[in-house]
């Protein structure tokens, strides 16, 4: 890590938690440089995250950062935006907290369009509680508590965070790290809601369950598995099966939620 | 037939669960509670039990879900610890109140915030006035017995509600202990087949449930619930008497360690009991006549069992590893407190707050305990009623 990046850690926090191979760091690395290539006030940034490995990121930033309840981050980031609309808040999740317990929240800020941008950790399990199936595990993966493979169906995060009513999504993924960090770049300066799912490797719980056990092997796989939104539309539904489609999905302007807000308050106090 | 083995807490309530083999388990993970349903969905998965088993998307789902299935008529199980038992808590209250038979285990952990994944009973604490039937279990032999007579408790007739089986997390669910379990037929045949007397979707007898409920019948159906806690009393002495035939080990509502002829007695709850014990055997081959009371249920309250067992006793130190913040000390202590009154021969009752977040209780601690009610007794005279063990200056 570059000196000049240390600023933004509590060194005194390190080493993490996370196991060799694990791709949170990177993630966690590639928010770093966005915020640092944008320049931005870190005083005027807030970290807010919920539960589950991707959750410990913000106890080694060094800004304004709350650790919350399973799957409520987003909640407490709504909250934070309306109490303080001049701070930049960035939500740190996972597919676990965010598509499952969180899931009824996620929808909502996507759909009110909120200048939250939200960052998801996909690692495609709950690897804090040692590998269950989570709503993003892949049809057919096996988990702990999918031992003969999983028969849910899995969401496409990006998809529903589009169909919800967000206004910036993209998807990359932790070897893909200069792309990965410009998505985080955009989404940072985009106002409304915004969505980067960051796909990211779990070899400890994921790989080993899915001869994937070496963190080379998942670097591979995510690889040789990844298509550009470009060539993905090229392409048949039975091509782009288990394959990981990065790029950005959708990047359009909406009516901000705080915004209107404050609007409806002037309009209230017949100011307009 | 009984075979020794050495399982974590965890484990053997797993096994326990195996051998029940309940219709239907909803679960999602949480520390230190996962390994159960992990190891229980493996069991699932290897087609060693008939169980349908719900991978739900939060515990608010996993109760609500064991709900759905055992107003189905279904014996229907889950498994939770600390945050997850506090988001199940709107559901906890529906399933006592729908009066039903869910057995579910609670691994204790400390209630956020601050985050924290260790052992205390702030969890099971918060949901002491659900209606709830609640266990608690001082290891993971005990872990093991308390789960397959909850089902037989939950079941009967009189009491049908749900109950909770607490052991402390990390504590008890990780560590590896030796225990006694005893054949799948054995426990198969102590548990019975579930014969629900009302249920959803039975054909000749359509019922609703659930239903809205205002000031002219919801206070007799509160009162009801009364009743049926009152009923388990006796059901759950009655169970572990036949438990007893099975496996050897009696269970009654509460265990009295050397009371008889006790001057000071420590009330504590779980693991921690065996640590009393431990201490009060030093103390006792000292010539201090010392004893350890273990509530092995703590709803409904074993009011008269616990008076009965302290009435001798000079000075009572009632350990709580929860806090109330009514700055009047923990739950249990207003319990005891409470039972005692009636009495009036002026037995000092005094609290300590031990524990909370995994905080290691020590043998030092439970002596200076046991010291503090020595002088409580020589004295006459309480200088703190309510007191902090291992706790920074």
């Amino acid at each position: 890590m570059r000196k000049s990046l240390e600023k933004y850690y509590r060194i005194d926090k390190l080493p993490h938690i996370w196991c060799p191979g694990c791709g949170n760091g990177i993630v966690t690395g590639a928010l770093v440089r966005a915020i640092d290539n944008l320049k931005l006030n870190k005083d005027k940034i807030c970290i807010v995250s919920g539960i589950g490995c991707s959750s410990r990121a913000p106890g080694y930033l060094n800004f304004n950062t709350l650790h919350t309840t399973h799957g409520r981050a987003l909640a407490f980031a709504t909250g934070i935006k309306l109490a303080r609309p001049e701070l930049k808040v960035i939500v740190l999740t996972g597919d676990g907290d965010c598509a499952a317990i969180g899931g009824n929240h996620f929808i909502h800020a996507c759909r009110r369009n909120i200048d939250i941008t939200t960052i998801v950790f996909n690692n495609n399990i709950y690897g804090m509680t040692s590998g269950q199936y989570s709503p993003l595990t892949p049809l057919g993966a096996y988990a702990t508590t999918a031992p003969y493979g999983n028969i849910d169906r899995n969401f496409d995060l990006c998809k529903l965070a589009e169909a919800a009513g967000a206004t910036y999504v993209a998807r990359g993924t932790v070897y893909h790290v200069p792309q990965l960090i410009k998505f985080i770049e955009k989404a940072l300066q985009h106002k409304g809601f915004s969505v980067v799912e960051a796909v990211s490797t779990c070899p400890t719980y994921f790989g080993r369950k899915n001869k994937l056990a070496s963190p080379v092997k998942m670097m591979e796989m995510l690889r040789d598995n990844s298509v550009t939104v470009k060539a993905a539309e090229k392409m048949s539904k039975e091509e782009l099966t288990n394959k990981i489609v990065i790029g950005e999905f959708l990047d359009v302007n909406a009516p901000e939620y705080v915004e209107e807000y404050m609007k409806i308050i002037k309009r209230a106090q017949g100011e307009e | 037939m009984k075979t020794k083995v050495a399982l974590t807490g965890n484990e053997a309530v797993a096994q326990a669960m195996k051998q029940i083999n309940p219709d239907v388990v909803a679960a999602y993970p949480i520390t230190p509670q996962t390994e159960i349903v992990q190891i229980f969905s493996s069991f699932v998965a290897n087609g060693e039990v008939d169980t349908e088993f719900i991978a739900v998307e939060s515990e608010h789902s996993a109760m609500s879900a064991a709900i759905g299935a055992a107003a189905g008529g279904a014996r229907a199980m889950t498994a939770t610890s600390s945050q997850g038992l506090a988001l199940m808590f709107e559901v906890v209250y529906i399933a006592a109140s729908m009066r039903l038979p869910i057995v579910f285990p609670v691994v204790n952990r400390a209630l956020s915030g601050p985050i924290n994944i260790h052992c205390d009973h702030s969890d099971a604490m918060g949901l002491r006035d659900s209606g709830v039937i609640q266990l608690f279990s001082e290891n993971a032999q005990e872990a093991y017995d308390n789960m397959i007579q909850a089902v037989r408790i939950a079941e009967h007739p009189d009491v049908r509600l749900p109950v909770m089986v607490n052991m402390d997390g990390f504590i008890t669910s990780h560590a590896m202990d030796v225990l006694e379990v005893l054949d799948d037929e054995t426990v198969r045949n102590f548990v019975g087949t579930y014969v629900p007397e009302d249920y959803l979707l039975d054909a000749k007898n359509p019922i609703s449930m659930g239903n809205f409920d205002m000031y002219d019948f919801y206070f007799e159906h509160k009162r009801q619930q009364v009743e049926a806690m009152k009923a388990a009393r006796e059901i759950i002495k009655e169970v572990g008497k036949e438990f007893a035939k099975i496996s050897g080990r009696e269970y009654g509502l509460i265990e009295a360690y050397k009371l008889d002829d006790a001057d000071v007695a420590v009330v504590v709850l779980n693991s921690a009991a065996g640590t009393a014990k431990g201490v009060a055997d030093e103390l006792r081959a000292k010539g201090i006549r010392a004893g350890v009371l273990k509530p092995r249920v703590y709803r409904p309250f074993p009011q008269d069992e616990i008076r009965e067992a302290l009435k001798g006793v000079k000075a009572v130190a009632v350990m709580d590893r929860a806090e109330t913040f009514s700055t009047c000390g923990g739950p249990m202590f207003a319990d005891i407190r409470n039972t005692l009154y009636d009495l009036k021969n002026d037995i000092k009752v005094v609290n300590y707050i031990y524990g909370l977040g995994g905080r290691d209780l020590r043998l030092e601690h439970v002596e200076q305990v046991f010291e503090d009610l020595e002088n409580i007794r020589k004295t006459g005279r309480v200088d703190e009623t309510v007191k902090y063990l291992g706790l920074r200056d």
